[in-house]
């Protein structure tokens, strides 16, 4: 059995739940066999999962508010009453404080951030990107029990069933020794860890003010909007938006650099988009060696084409 | 408080990445070391300023090779009392974890620290195994934290925000930007740092459970495709019927 934990901050299913239910039932396939769900806390339409290829949909009630302890012992009595080999889970903020904690409860070998499928062919062995992306590493797990954290963006989501009722089960439930007090997230916007579309400023943009233009291009896209470091550590714009080595790691469809000189540690946290266009006055700017296209130019001048260029393309389509 | 910070030993982010062995091990020829940033900017500077504040002692641990007293002597330099050395090529997390929980169940620490990821394997999984095996609340990514007492309120990234949460005494925690500001070790460090104790120890058997069968670079890029300024209709285009985006 596949196991298939998917977070769910306040009380909603997000992409990543749906993106590791897909990677659960592939795995499943290959393996023969089928997939649980499974939901902890007060979570809404959770049985829409059976799309993804969840055969079943488990809830455990209380225990709303996360805590990697309580949660990581429900995780472990769940695969163990189903007899789950193989248990998956997102690699977001929850699954980066589960993943081990369940892979020691179940004595299981364990990979995070997995980008492929298990190939069981000889063995089990999934991929991973390691050293910032600049390459990829085959892990084979040897142990019975596998636990796995899958890469975000990277497994589709892909409807294969129609839902399915959600049960009841029965654990042991800790208390938290984690106390929430607050959660505090920007509202009515993709987080950037889930964003398809991402449209990031840097240096170049010189005075804070200017962030309009930013602003408008990922309004016209249904984008969200992202930073250098730099541009975080002077306040112009939300620590949260900060991506690279030092700040969070995404993987968009599209990604648009826009006065950012492309540092290697800028890089590290983008370099797995899928297409990135860099926007930048200088034709040395390194950012150009890992664009997919490029536009040398006054971002000044370019950008604000550019937003009448796509409002003109979505008027059209 | 007796705390406890975990630090480990990476390349340099800048260096170029290449393999040997037929592609199982990564190529140290030429390779720059450094402290894993997390661990020395932000958890271990962390740990020394709650010393500072309220008395202690902060030990600093690695899981490594006598190459690494480098870096454990950096540790100690910035301001650490005393390090653990536990004397092992390594292995995977996993085994790395559970050299640290055995020390650190010794040690009976108050806090137990670590990076968010090592900047190499980025694996992110220690922290949260080793207090596991601890049986520790974990708070991983913690970008903020302040303590009263022997509660501590810490804020924690989390998708598109933060969330702040209160833990009491022993818990363990992983550092992220914003936790600390980096220290550069001084002279008077440096020279203390040699006559600090340095604590070798003999691992503990563990087998592995994760081991890499290959390490492969990733595609080479395309060359870059420029598209003049004046013609984003162009490149509007492009993203729509050629990459698909949008
Ligand atoms: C250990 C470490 C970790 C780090 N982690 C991160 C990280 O996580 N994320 C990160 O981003 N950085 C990180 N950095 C910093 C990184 O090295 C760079 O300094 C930073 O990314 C530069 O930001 P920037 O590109 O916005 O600014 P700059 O390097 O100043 O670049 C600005 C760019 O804008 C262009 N420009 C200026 N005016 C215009 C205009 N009118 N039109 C068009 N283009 C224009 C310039 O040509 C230039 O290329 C880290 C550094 C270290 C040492
Ligand atoms: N060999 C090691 N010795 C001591 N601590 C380590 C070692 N490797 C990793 N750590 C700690 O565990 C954290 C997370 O590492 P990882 O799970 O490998 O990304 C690091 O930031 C360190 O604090």
């Amino acid at each position: 059995m596949v196991l298939v934990y998917t977070s769910s901050p306040e009380g909603q299913l997000k992409k990543s739940a749906f993106e590791a239910v897909t990677f659960g039932h592939k795995t499943a396939q290959q393996l023969g066999t089928e997939v649980v769900a499974l939901t902890i806390g007060n979570v809404n339409n959770a049985g829409v999962l059976g799309q993804y290829g969840a055969a079943k949909v488990l809830n455990v009630a209380g225990a709303d508010s996360f805590d990697s302890g309580s949660h990581a012992a429900i995780i472990a009595q769940v695969a163990n009453q189903i007899g789950a080999n193989v248990v998956v889970m997102p690699d977001d903020s929850t699954g980066k404080s589960l993943l081990g904690r369940v892979a020691v409860r179940l004595d299981a070998g364990s990979v995070s951030s997995v980008k492929s499928v298990p190939d069981t062919g000889a063995g089990f062995v999934v991929q991973k990107n390691v050293f910032s992306g600049k390459a990829i590493a085959a892990y084979n797990i040897s142990s019975d029990k596998k636990v796995l954290s899958i890469a975000g963006n990277t497994f589709p989501p892909e409807v294969v069933g129609a839902d399915v009722a959600v049960e009841a089960a029965s654990v042991d439930v800790p208390a938290n020794r984690v106390r929430v007090k607050e959660v505090n997230t920007v509202k009515g916007t993709v987080p950037l860890p889930e964003a398809e579309l991402v449209v990031s400023a840097g240096r170049g943009m010189k005075d804070p003010g200017n962030w309009g233009i930013i602003d408008e291009l990922a309004e016209i896209l249904g984008a969200t909007t992202a930073c250098s470091r730099p541009v975080a550590d002077v306040g112009w714009r939300p620590h949260h938006e900060h991506v690279g080595q030092t700040g969070v790691a995404i993987r968009p469809n599209l990604y648009i650099a826009i006065g950012i000189s492309g540092a290697i540690q800028h890089l590290a946290g983008v370099n797995q988009s899928k297409t990135i266009v860099v926007i930048n006055k200088d034709p040395e700017a390194p950012f150009f060696k890992a664009a997919d296209y490029g536009i040398v130019g006054d971002l000044f001048d370019v950008v604000p084409r550019l937003n009448e260029a796509i409002k003109k393309f979505k008027a059209a389509n | 408080m007796k705390l406890l910070v975990c630090v480990s030993k990476t390349p340099d982010t800048t260096t170029k990445i290449s393999f040997t062995d037929n592609d199982t091990a990564l190529n140290t020829q030429g390779v720059q070391y450094i402290m894993n940033p997390y661990d020395e900017w932000y958890a271990l500077v962390r740990a020394l300023e709650l010393k500072e504040a309220a008395g202690g002692t902060v030990t600093i641990i690695n899981v490594g090779p006598a190459d690494n007293d480098t870096v454990i002597r950096k540790g100690l330099a910035i301001g650490a009392d005393d390090a653990i050395r536990i004397d092992t090529a390594g292995g995977s997390a996993y085994f790395v974890a559970r050299q640290i929980a055995e020390q650190a169940k010794v040690g009976a620490y108050d806090m137990v620290f670590f990076g968010k990821e090592t900047i190499d394997y980025n694996g992110s999984q220690i922290g949260a195994m080793v207090a596991e095996m601890l049986e520790m609340p974990f708070i991983s990514y913690a970008t903020k934290m302040d303590m009263n007492g022997n509660t501590a309120t810490i804020a924690r990234d989390i998708e598109g925000g933060q969330e702040i949460v209160e833990v009491d005494t022993p818990f363990a925690l992983s550092a992220a930007k914003g936790l600390a500001e980096q220290r550069i070790p001084n002279m008077r460090g440096i020279m203390m740092a040699k006559r600090k104790p340095l604590n070798v120890v003999a691992p503990i058997e563990v087998s592995d459970k994760v081991s890499v069968a290959s390490y492969t670079l990733p595609p080479a890029k395309q060359d870059c495709r420029y598209i003049d300024a004046e013609n984003m209709d162009e490149l509007v285009n492009l993203l729509h019927s050629e990459a698909k985006v949008i």
